[in-house]
């Protein structure tokens, strides 16, 4: 397998790039391993990454029921950023972005992490002032952020409406400069090449239809492919963990919800970082191709379809003429649907379960693409350990139980309106 | 060179007495009425159109229709530009203005173009494996991003805005015809003979669909002639809604289309009286989707050059625009249909070199016809190379099994892979296209909706089929919908056709020196491509298209997809079925943003709520503040020059001093009436409310399920079964649906009635020492303490209007709230001015209010973002211990009552001067290196007059366990540290002695 | 945008209503404890398939009703009000005296 470089790249060009192996191989479960991911999204495939490369856990099987990254991986609006008030969710985003800005020498694939950043757009007074609460706690977590006022918020996104004509004049905004977008499919082909090189077996098409549980404790799974063993099993299949952990028995605090995101066709360079409206909820940014990627709220019912309706399309088309009046001559290309973990405060759950041996990975709302190597770090450490990092020990399940809420919009336990 | 050289006499449809100018790339050219922006400029000759995403290859017009990959341009200019736009499907209109996009300098020499001279070192994915280090930072890569990004990109957006009106509207119907070739059309009119209601869609201008593009005969006639025959009697039914210009995007649930109708695309300008576009949203009974097909190219060395076409467009320039693509022509199909281009280019005095098909020995009577004409058919044969750089030169052709290249020369080169129906829509529904290995294309699966297929989308391409099955899913359809098919219906006389079978050929060999074989032309995906992806890994349709991108340009692979995953599935060994398509995501076109967002833009993004007293508020404050949709005063200055600060400051201490003025309105008013009324309250509420006397007002408080506080405000009783609600003014609609909720299904044995009536009353409060004074004066009641003490409450009549008076305080003053019919609003706010001029009663804005509401330690919005508890609040004492309440069994939770939680306190800072801003944090020490542990934070801040210093209301790990405490209040984003006081937060007037005044 | 039936209006496009989640958790008694509670407030079956839910007619009449709704292909397969059997539920022909 050989190392990715400018120089291997340019070598092929000699040869007509025949000399390039599969990124990934193709292999046969075995009998058992010494840990199982369930789930092939960059989740998955960064805890088996981090669980070979960091606990030197390397007999470990990643079970895709489709194709690698098939899911909310590929789904998403590719948006990273650590820009959280709650220190719960602070320090483990800010461990994520750290991990991202290593990611691609990390990996030796390129991720195309741009830290072009993240602004959040103010219409009000009291707005910047909830902005302010945010953002100097993040600071004071050590996590950079910048108050911006109008004028400020003109020179980084000269494209927003600041006419009169708008409803909710820009007030200003919070940035954080180190924020940005990656290129989501290559995070998870990335990860699923490092863990490969790492022994890691990467089984797709194999689907997870049942768990072998002894005594509280697990020992297996039951797959399309047969049984395959072993006493550690990661699940991070966000979009469907109520449906896998209910092979195990488990009820969890979470509903699958559908976003939608779009893309509009490939333009010259139009905006730069990721903005998002205040006076509703849009967000929108360019990929390195040309295309605005944006996207809204939740269609706001329980969905597992992958596709959205119009009423919220519609919405998001107000919502972007709001924002960018310029937008209205661009063309949507593209639009599809993911399906979300809507946990009951907004924040995810990654830790232990009442089972033995069955850890959990989900719950991530909206959060899920930037927390990706993050998600896989404090993972691997939980399966490993069989105890959680101080980073993720607030975001367990049990807190629901305790009261013990990680609410960042103080929504309560109404997943759709996280 | 002439004008229009390339105009046929005697073919098209296009008006010819309507000479319209245009230009392209700042060239001024002359086409008809009728001519898209593509026939055009092929009728002036004009082959070099656009440059190509990656290597900026030359490309020219490559299909006559939606599917277009290359032929993109910049239409219009300034705020109207639209950038991208496939000019193949844009009408030619006067005075259009046009420019080539992605070059530079100009598209003959553009100097990306030396993307093809290092094409070899670039192929598919290439940036994933380059650009990462070497250091651990993404530093250097975003140096090589900025110039990615700039050579990425089609076309330019205006960054101006869009100057157009969209609209949207809704229609439903019984029967929903997609698409109006023959297929379409005779569906339309067969549903609509039954007396559904119908509506007919399609995407051009003229019905017609392929029966404009063909010379064909119906009953003997020009097909052309039963089309138009055929769209006038649709037009003249009264149940059929014909919508042209309209591209059905969309297939949602329950059987709704979305589509967009080009109302003034075809305009300089639309006209005033019309919008730009329509959004329609059509809810459908039934649907017949006669959305035809896609032609197929294929797939050789060098198939991109400006000159090579789709067969089927070639007739469609011939036969619908009048229109000579080439005068030399070589044709190049695995199939029958390409003969007929032969057979057109012929009768429209082209000549044609060669026809090369790639199947081994077909025979049909279409074969007999052309070769009967003398053309040269070499079966067998491939087209593996081809020449010229601006335009076609010539094309290399060689035998499939054995033989050597031969060179043929020409001008243009039409080529058929065969015709893959159009399945977008149906895919969308969720049916699985079916691959039918005997037409070489998906067919439509089982349908998963009220929908079927029909003519070509359901892969019945001749035109007899077009028309019978058009007829009969017409039927189907309107019987579905509850029809009757009342006659027999005949099919027109057509020819039948018996075509030799379609051959799949997926990819030509080569020829010699390995030239680039294009399967994704706009994004410059090669067969090499679809090989290297195979090569790594990237085997699966989904993987293939993301890691090379095919399929993924503005046409979403309409003529390239296909190709890309049957060449994937010979490398897999595997048959098509197995390989499957990638997921056929709306819309089928690209759809402008700004017909999405509708007329709901700029200030009519959101209504805007007002209160009665509105136009008084615009006139007098100095700024008016966003709560929610209202908007509402934020202070008034006194003078130009004063300040917000001088003036919320003077609002409140003269309405401390005398009294002061608020409209009130915003907040959520909920009447509730009914026997169970009471225990409904005191069910909703944490404290109690079922002994609330009649004519008395009282707080409450209002928990979460999950224990957290949810909402408070002050309840009044006005007579045994009626109560008065209010609401904060942001949680007034979901108290109210909240409310309904557990009268309907939790309760709903529980009298109760409740109404929001938020907006029929006008709610004005007055506070201050004086405000006794001004309300006594126009209300008739005996408003004395001992009459009317606080959190009295009653039906009153004020200066003629029925009204009630409350005696509650927001400000901690003496005050009263009079709420009046919204219609008295203003009168009665007036009445209340002129009573209060002689005390010189000030109008105070949300600042003031706020103000007060902070020297009183009142909680308001920033303390009840739904993170806090009653204890948190200094309300725990709120939460009875003698009823059960909604939120009480989890308020009580280890989270809820373990240390530390943060806690309402007071702080003013040390040096009595400096403000403590809104959002700071709260620490120990002024120290704010990171990670510093934080204590709490401010949620709100002001100036209290009484205590002549800056004050401010904070939540706080300890409370006021910690009172007296300095604490440095932190605003890193601000640069300050700022010593404070830890205190009571009630500032002003702690034991409540001015309420009861 | 799928259309619901409301049993009091008619079939209305979905954008007249509000969701209101799943309809198979029961409030409990206010004097429920607090695991009882703990369930309805936080754990979800959460199907993919057939899930009966709350839907506000908040542009209509205002009641809660309930809607059987496939949340795979989005298919409505029955409807109710805030109370009482589903459409696709024998109703008991006793009280039925209105």
């Amino acid at each position: 397998m050989s190392r990715y470089s400018v120089f291997s790249v340019l070598k092929g060009g000699l040869t007509g790039q025949k000399h390039w192996t599969r990124a990934w191989r193709d292999p046969k479960p075995q009998e058992s391993y010494d840990a199982i991911v369930i789930g092939g999204g960059g989740h998955g495939l960064a805890t088996a990454y981090y669980l070979a490369k960091l606990h030197g856990i390397t007999r470990v099987a990643v079970l895709e029921k489709g194709y690698i990254g098939g899911g909310n991986t590929g789904r998403n609006t590719t948006i990273v950023r650590s820009n959280y008030m709650l220190e719960a969710n602070s320090f483990f985003y800010e461990k994520s972005l750290q991990l991202w800005e290593g990611l691609s020498v990390d990996l030796n694939y390129n991720v195309m992490f741009s830290q072009r950043g993240v602004l959040n757009l103010a219409h009000s007074d009291a707005q910047l002032d909830a902005y302010a609460r945010r953002g100097n706690a993040m600071r004071l977590n050590g996590v950079d952020a910048e108050l911006l006022n109008r004028d400020q918020v003109r020179k980084y996104a000269p494209n927003l409406d600041f006419s009169d004509n708008a409803r909710f004049p820009i007030a200003g905004g919070l940035l954080q400069a180190r924020g940005g977008t990656a290129r989501h499919d290559a995070v998870a082909w990335g990860f699923a090449r490092g863990a490969d090189r790492l022994g890691v077996d990467i089984i797709q098409n194999c689907e997870v239809i049942g768990f072998e549980i002894e005594n509280g404790a697990v020992k297996g799974v039951q797959t399309s492919r047969g049984l395959i063993k072993s006493e550690k099993i990661g699940m991070a299949v966000a979009g469907h963990t109520s449906q896998v952990a209910a092979l195990a028995g488990l009820k969890l605090p979470i509903e699958s919800h559908v976003l939608q995101a779009f893309v509009s066709e490939p333009l010259k360079p139009f905006i730069d970082g990721v903005v998002t409206f205040g006076a509703g909820h849009f967000y929108i940014s360019q990929s390195d191709k040309g295309g605005l990627v944006f996207g809204g709220d939740l269609d706001g019912y329980n969905s597992y379809a992958q596709r959205g309706n119009l009423p919220l399309i519609e919405h998001l088309g107000e919502e972007g003429m709001a924002l960018i009046p310029a937008i209205g001559r661009i063309r949507m290309l593209r639009h599809w649907g993911g399906v979300m973990d809507m946990s009951m405060d907004g924040s995810p759950i990654i830790g232990k379960t009442p089972i033995k041996g069955l850890y959990l990975n989900g719950g991530w709302c909206y959060g899920g693409f930037k927390a990706t190597p993050g998600s896989g770090w404090v993972f691997a450490h939980t399966i490993a350990k069989d105890e959680p990092h101080w980073i993720n020990r607030d975001l367990n399940l049990e807190r629901f139980r305790t009261g013990r809420m990680v609410d960042e919009r103080g929504a309560g336990p109404i997943p759709n309106a996280h | 060179m002439s004008a229009q050289p390339n105009r046929l006499g005697g073919f098209g449809h296009i008006n010819r007495s309507k000479p319209i100018k245009f230009s392209f790339d700042g060239k001024s050219y002359t086409g008809f009425e009728g001519d898209t922006l593509a026939s055009a400029l092929m009728a002036n000759d004009v082959k070099l159109v656009a440059r190509s995403f990656k290597y900026h290859r030359p490309r020219g017009i490559f299909s006559a229709g939606a599917e277009e990959p290359n032929a993109l341009v910049a239409l219009r200019e300034g705020a109207r530009q639209e950038p991208n736009t496939r000019a193949t499907v844009a009408e030619l209109y006067d005075g259009l203005v046009a420019h080539s996009q992605n070059r530079w300098p100009n598209l003959k020499y553009d100097t990306q173009a030396v993307n093809q001279l290092i094409a070899r070192f670039i192929p598919a994915g290439f940036y994933y494996k380059t650009f990462m280090g070497p250091f651990s930072s993404t530093k250097l890569w975003m140096i090589f991003e900025g110039f990615i990004r700039k050579a990425a990109g089609m076309g330019t957006a205006s960054g101006l805005t869009d100057p157009d009106r969209y609209e949207r509207s809704q229609a439903h119907c019984d029967v929903m015809v997609i698409g109006a070739g023959p297929a379409g059309l005779s569906a339309a009119l067969t549903a609509a003979e039954t007396g559904a209601r119908v509506v007919l869609v399609d995407e051009n201008p003229v019905l017609g669909g392929r029966l404009r593009q063909e010379r064909m005969e119906i009953d003997g006639k020009p097909a052309y002639d039963w089309a138009m025959a055929t769209a006038a009697a649709l037009q003249a039914m009264p149940n059929v809604r014909i919508l042209t210009r309209t591209t059905a995007f969309g297939y949602y649930d329950d059987n709704l289309i979305g589509c967009i109708e080009k109302v003034a695309d075809h305009f300089p300008v639309p006209p005033d009286n019309l919008p730009r576009q329509r959004w329609w949203k059509i809810r459908a009974k039934q649907v017949v989707l006669a959305t035809g097909a896609l032609e197929q190219p294929l797939v050789f060395g060098n198939n991109d050059r400006p000159g090579i076409m789709l067969a089927g467009a070639v007739r469609a320039y011939i036969n619908d625009f009048g229109v000579l693509p080439g005068r030399r022509a070589v044709i190049f199909t695995n199939n029958d249909d390409a003969y007929r281009t032969a057979l057109d280019l012929l009768a429209a005095g082209a000549s044609v070199q060669a026809i090369v098909d790639a199947r081994s020995a077909p025979e049909s009577d279409l074969i007999q016809a052309v070769r009967a004409k003398g053309v040269e058919i070499l079966m067998g044969h491939a087209v593996t190379n081809t020449h010229g750089h601006f335009a076609l030169q010539s094309v290399e052709v060689m035998p499939l099994v054995g033989g050597s290249p031969r060179e043929i020369s020409c001008d243009l080169l039409a080529i058929s892979g065969g015709w893959q129906p159009a399945l977008h829509l149906s895919s969308q529904t969720g049916a699985k296209a079916v691959w039918n290995p005997e037409s070489c294309c998906f067919l439509p699966g089982p349908p998963k909706r009220a929908e079927r297929s029909a003519g070509a989308s359901a892969g019945q391409f001749s035109l007899y089929a077009c028309l019978s099955e058009g007829h009969v899913r017409g039927v189907e359809a309107a019987v579905a919908a509850g029809f009757k098919s009342k006659k027999s219906w005949t099919i027109p006389t057509v020819a039948i056709e018996k075509p030799a079978r379609t051959e799949a050929l997926w990819e030509a060999p080569d020829s010699g020196g390995h030239p680039k074989k294009f399967v994704d032309h706009q994004d410059d995906v090669s067969s090499d491509d679809v090989r290297l992806a195979h090569r790594e890994g990237f085997v699966s349709v989904e993987h293939l298209k993301r890691y090379t991108t095919l399929g993924m340009g503005t046409d979403q692979g309409k003529t390239s997809n296909i190709t890309g995953l049957a060449i994937m599935a010979s490398l897999r060994g595997e048959p098509i079925q197995a390989v499957g398509t990638t997921t056929f995501r709306p819309p089928y076109t690209p759809i402008a943003i700004g017909a999405m967002g509708g007329s709901e833009v700029g200030q009519h993004y959101r209504p805007r709520r007002r209160t009665p007293m509105q136009d008084w508020h615009l006139e007098r404050a100095g700024e008016m503040l966003p709560a929610g949709m209202w908007e509402r005063p934020r202070h008034y200055p006194a003078h130009k020059g004063e300040t917000l600060r001088e003036a919320y400051i003077r609002e409140t201490a003269q309405t401390r001093r005398s009294a002061g003025i608020c409209d009130v309105t915003t907040l959520g008013k909920i009447d509730v009436q009914g026997p169970d009324a009471a225990e409904f309250l005191n069910r909703l509420y944490a404290n109690g409310f079922a002994k609330l006397p009649v004519g008395k007002a009282r707080y409450g408080l209002m928990l979460r399920e999950d224990g957290y506080v949810y909402d408070d405000g002050t309840t009044s009783r006005l007579a045994e079964n009626h109560f008065v609600m209010t609401t904060t003014t942001a949680n007034a609609v979901p108290v109210m649906a909240k409310m309904e909720y557990y009268l309907q299904v939790v309760w709903p044995d529980l009298k109760v009635k409740i109404v929001s009536v938020t907006e029929q009353y006008a709610a004005i409060a007055v506070a201050g020492p004086n405000s006794r004074k001004i309300m006594q004066k126009i209300v008739d009641l005996d408003i004395s303490n001992e009459a009317f003490p606080f959190m009295g409450c009653a039906p009153c009549m004020t200066a003629g209007v029925p009204s009630r008076l409350f005696r509650i305080s927001f400000s901690g003053e003496l005050a009263f709230e009079i709420n009046v019919p919204s219609d008295y609003g203003q009168y009665i706010w007036d009445a209340l001015l002129e009573a209060g001029k002689e005390f010189d009663m000030v109008p105070y804005g949300l600042e003031a209010l706020g103000n007060m509401r902070i020297e009183k330690g009142h909680v308001a919005g920033s303390e009840l973002d739904g993170r806090t508890t009653a204890e948190d609040l200094g309300l725990g004492k709120m939460l009875s211990k003698q009823k059960d309440f909604i939120g009480k069994a989890l308020a009580y939770r280890e989270g809820f009552v373990a240390d530390p939680r943060k806690k309402l306190v007071g702080l003013v800072p040390v040096d009595g001067k400096s403000s403590l801003p809104n959002g700071s944090q709260i620490i120990e020490k002024a120290d704010t290196r990171p990670p510093v542990k934080m204590l709490g934070h401010v949620t709100a801040n002001g100036f209290s007059p009484e205590l002549n210093s800056p004050m401010a209301l904070a939540l706080l790990e300890g409370g006021l366990t910690r009172e007296g405490d300095i604490v440095i209040v932190a605003s890193p984003l601000k640069g300050l540290s700022i010593p404070a006081k830890v205190t009571n937060p009630v500032f002003v007037d702690p034991e409540g002695k001015r309420l009861h005044a | 945008m799928f259309r619901l039936t409301c049993p009091h209006c008619g079939p209305r496009d979905q954008v007249e209503f509000n969701y209101g989640g799943d309809a198979t958790v029961a409030v409990p008694d206010l004097n429920a404890d607090e695991q009882t509670w703990f369930d309805a407030v936080y754990i979800r079956e959460n199907p993919r398939g057939p899930h009966t839910e709350f839907w506000q007619h908040v542009a209509g009449c205002r009641q809660w009703i309930r809607i059987k709704r496939n949340t795979q292909t989005h298919e409505i397969l029955a409807y109710g009000a805030a109370t009482g059997p589903m459409s696709d539920e024998a109703t008991t022909s006793e009280g039925s005296d209105k």
